[in-house]
């Protein structure tokens, strides 16, 4: 859901660049103070399966398809702020070297997929395991809604905007976007449990790598 | 095996290469986005890009499209590892520093 330039009116590209430099700037914070030496190389790693990852479109209904947006997935793996960081890292090089989105539309990208579907997915999953507890499947279910819930919201995110910017009415962005991505969900929730359930099986130290960092 | 505890993120990398070599299998129809944009009518509202570095994923200058798609995937897959893990190395707490305040 990378939108191209043309989509948004300047108010409402305005607006979404502060909210986005708003959060990035608290995140660069709390990265700052707070990320320890082993999650270095796991933010680079997360950063690279994403943009491989957002390549593989998959087809999920009539001439439609999706990728992953890998926030939730992000959030899981180094917590909420680097993971805003890593999908900040990879929507500015889809838009700077791919022309995948555009450039005055980066803000609002960097919004609804970094920013947003990062937080949906960490509040989601934190709020899951809590309910969960320890059962054997807590992690999978709980990425797997964690990722869904974060594809929807984050579609619903875009959907505003472009009523806002007058370029598709309220009733039409915002059920046609809400439904294509509750498909897309989907697929975004059973790569996220995937990958989770891949490294619960090799090495499960690098599902709690910011659990750590933070106690330490 | 220390080797693998500490190098893997080496094999973290090779599997992000590895599905960027799986990218011309990729669906080829049009994304969530584009697909409500086709339907709805806003689609010719989009913009070309002011410049074209790598546009779609193919690199230019390549008569075959999945090589010149593997080709910016890879690229593309590089580059934003280093960005990602430069961004954590600039950024990341010293261990022996002491933290801010003491």
């Amino acid at each position: 859901m990378h939108i191209p330039d043309g989509f948004l009116n300047t108010g409402t590209t305005v607006a979404a660049w502060a909210i986005s430099a708003g959060g990035l700037g608290y995140a660069v914070r709390k990265v700052n103070r707070e990320l320890g030496e082993r999650q270095v190389p796991m933010m680079g790693v997360t950063a690279a399966f994403i943009f491989a990852a957002q390549m593989l479109n998959f087809t999920v209904a009539g001439g439609t398809s999706g990728h992953l947006l890998g926030g939730a997935l992000a959030a899981i793996l180094l917590g909420p702020w680097p993971a805003m960081l890593v999908l900040t890292s990879v929507l500015v090089v889809q838009a700077l070297l791919f022309q995948d989105g555009g450039l005055l539309a980066l803000g609002a990208n960097i919004l609804n997929m970094a920013v947003i579907g990062v937080l949906v997915g960490w509040i989601t999953y934190m709020g899951l395991r809590r309910l969960l507890g320890e059962k054997p499947w807590a992690t999978l279910i709980s990425g797997f809604a964690a990722a869904w819930l974060s594809v929807v919201i984050a579609a619903l995110a875009c959907a505003v905007e472009l009523a806002l910017s007058g370029t598709s009415p309220w009733q039409v962005a915002v059920p046609a976007m809400g439904l294509v991505h509750m498909l897309i969900g989907i697929g975004e929730g059973l790569i996220t449990a995937a990958v989770l359930a891949f490294l619960k099986v090799t090495r499960p130290d690098l599902l709690s790598l910011h659990q750590k960092a933070s106690q330490a | 095996m220390d080797i693998f505890k500490r190098y893997w993120w080496i094999a973290g990398l090779l599997v992000a290469i590895l599905l960027a070599l799986l990218s011309p299998l990729a669906s080829p129809h049009p994304d969530g986005l584009e697909r409500v944009a086709e339907d709805t009518g806003f689609i010719e509202r989009a913009q070309d890009a002011p410049f074209q570095i790598i546009p779609d994923y193919v690199f230019p200058g390549i008569e075959n499209e999945a090589v010149a798609t593997i080709i910016a995937g890879i690229l593309g897959t590089l580059i934003v590892f280093g960005l990602g893990y430069g961004l954590a190395l600039a950024l990341h707490r010293r261990e022996h520093q002491p933290p801010h305040g003491a």
